[in-house]
């Protein structure tokens, strides 16, 4: 068994190659195998959200994707997200609300809030709290971080 | 994650024919939001996994010209709501696709996968059984249809037998002035699992209800369709309160539930009728539409 499987994606806009065991996840391969440790791994089971990333422009959890399904897609990860230069507009709020204490899950969120942001840029409160639902934070009790998005997208709160 | 073998078969016959020489030893993978899990937590064992999503007639996904609809079992939730005509189309339907998860798991669990993994409380079940949707199977010996509430024999099982496939779900057209609906009580706001759910739809003529399918989720082994529930309301006007009466006191006879974490038989007896109350009103509502 266990030969490796070759797969071809494009990682932030690169393309990217990587041989990966079938039963490795996304999140794996990412973190062990491109050294691309920005997506944590909370629960690995699709509870928590910090391993969010974007497929093809659709939020997934990439503890719940294995490396094999990923040929021919298009992956965004939290290193994809800031310009060359500065913080995208979501960190740069995230810091200025306070919306992070210890930072697991802030990756994870900042990510799920771009995929919200890209195709919703006017999001009411609630529709921000249903998006960010399977985003979950020990620390800080979430309404820092709704507040964040919500004036990232230049909604009131 | 225990070591299994990637398969990416490409057609029917391929999946059908690897399932049926590994039995038990090869899962189908679709959206992979149980199974993967499953796998990691050792729940399951699989020595293959077959990656199902590149068979064209599991991703489809059709709203035919007469209204029906056909739901390829490796399409995820978030492409069928986000179909505008299919979402308009099916408001019951959408009710379960949009509550399975949070919005990373809807953008890949499957319907199919949800159904073929039988939960109890699986959100899309009662709703699909409510909608009359019949489950396509493939197979090395051909091909059969089983309506939903015949396909989950028991927690966590299913009627596919060795070598077959859920291949899509067939939905039947709406009759004019019919609507749908889907409910559950939960603890949390979002993303948590049904503590009692129920599905139903109504044809209307006027004020009087000419059909009516009801289904009930998380109170019994498998999801119910409740015929005596259903039966209740036909005949009977939309604001007759002794009709509706029934309908839910019939329902809770049919549920059968176990005192868990989540909840007592006593509560989820009683929350059963509270839901197939609102998911009714809901559905009447949409009917009149
Ligand atoms: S690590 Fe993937 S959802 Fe928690
Ligand atoms: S900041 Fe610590 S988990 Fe969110």
């Amino acid at each position: 068994m266990s030969k490796k499987i070759q797969v071809s994606t494009t990682i932030n806009g690169e393309p990217v190659e990587f041989l990966c065991e079938s039963n490795q996840s996304l999140l794996e391969v990412l973190r062990d195998g491109l050294n691309m440790t920005g997506s944590k791994e909370g629960c690995n089971n699709g509870n928590c959200g910090a391993c969010s990333v974007l497929m093809d422009g659709r939020l997934v959890n990439s503890c719940l994707v294995l490396g094999a399904e990923c040929e021919d897609t298009k992956i965004t990860t939290i290193e994809g997200i800031a310009p060359k230069e500065g913080l995208h507009p979501l960190q740069q709020k995230f810091l200025e609300h306070a919306a992070l204490q210890c930072g697991i899950c802030t990756p994870g969120f900042i990510v799920a809030a771009k995929a919200l942001l890209d195709t919703n840029p006017h999001p009411t409160e609630h529709e921000v709290r249903y998006w960010l639902a399977g985003n979950l934070c020990r620390c800080t009790g979430y309404d820092k971080i709704i507040r964040a998005v919500l004036d990232t997208a230049g909604v009131s709160s | 994650m225990q070591n299994f073998e990637y398969l990416k078969p490409t057609t029917i016959e391929q999946a059908v024919a690897v399932l049926y020489r590994e039995g038990e030893h090869a899962k189908a993978l679709s959206g992979g939001t149980d199974l993967i899990v499953q796998l990691r937590e050792g729940r399951r064992s699989a020595k293959y996994v077959l990656d199902v999503k590149k068979i064209p007639d599991l991703s489809q996904l059709t709203l035919n010209n007469d209204g029906s609809l056909i739901i390829g079992a490796a399409i995820p939730c978030h492409q069928i709501y986000g179909n505008a005509a299919i979402a308009a189309s099916f408001p019951g339907l959408m009710d379960s696709f949009t509550l399975i998860g949070g919005t990373a798991i809807q953008g890949r669990a499957s319907v199919g996968g949800n159904l073929c993994t039988a939960s109890p409380a699986g959100d899309s079940i009662p709703s699909l059984i409510a909608h009359r949707a019949v489950c396509v199977i493939a197979g090395t010996g051909g091909w059969r249809e089983v309506p939903v509430e015949a396909f989950c024999t028991a927690p966590g099982r299913n009627g596919l037998q060795r070598g077959e496939l859920l291949v899509s779900l067939r939905i039947p057209a709406q009759p004019a002035h019919s609507g749908g609906a889907y409910l559950r009580f939960i603890p949390r706001n979002e993303m948590d699992i049904a503590v009692a759910s129920a599905g139903v739809t109504v044809t209307l003529d006027g004020n009087t209800i000419t059909n009516a399918r009801v289904a009930i989720g998380a109170v019994a082994p498998t999801p119910l369709l409740v015929i005596e529930a259903s039966a209740a309301l036909i005949g009977n006007s939309t604001s007759d309160t002794s009709a509706i009466n029934a309908c839910a006191v019939a329902a809770q006879a049919a549920a059968k539930p176990i005192t868990d974490m989540r909840g007592t038989v006593e509560q989820r007896v009683h929350l059963v009728g509270v839901m197939v109350k609102r998911a009714l009103a809901i559905a009447i509502e949409r009917a009149n539409r």
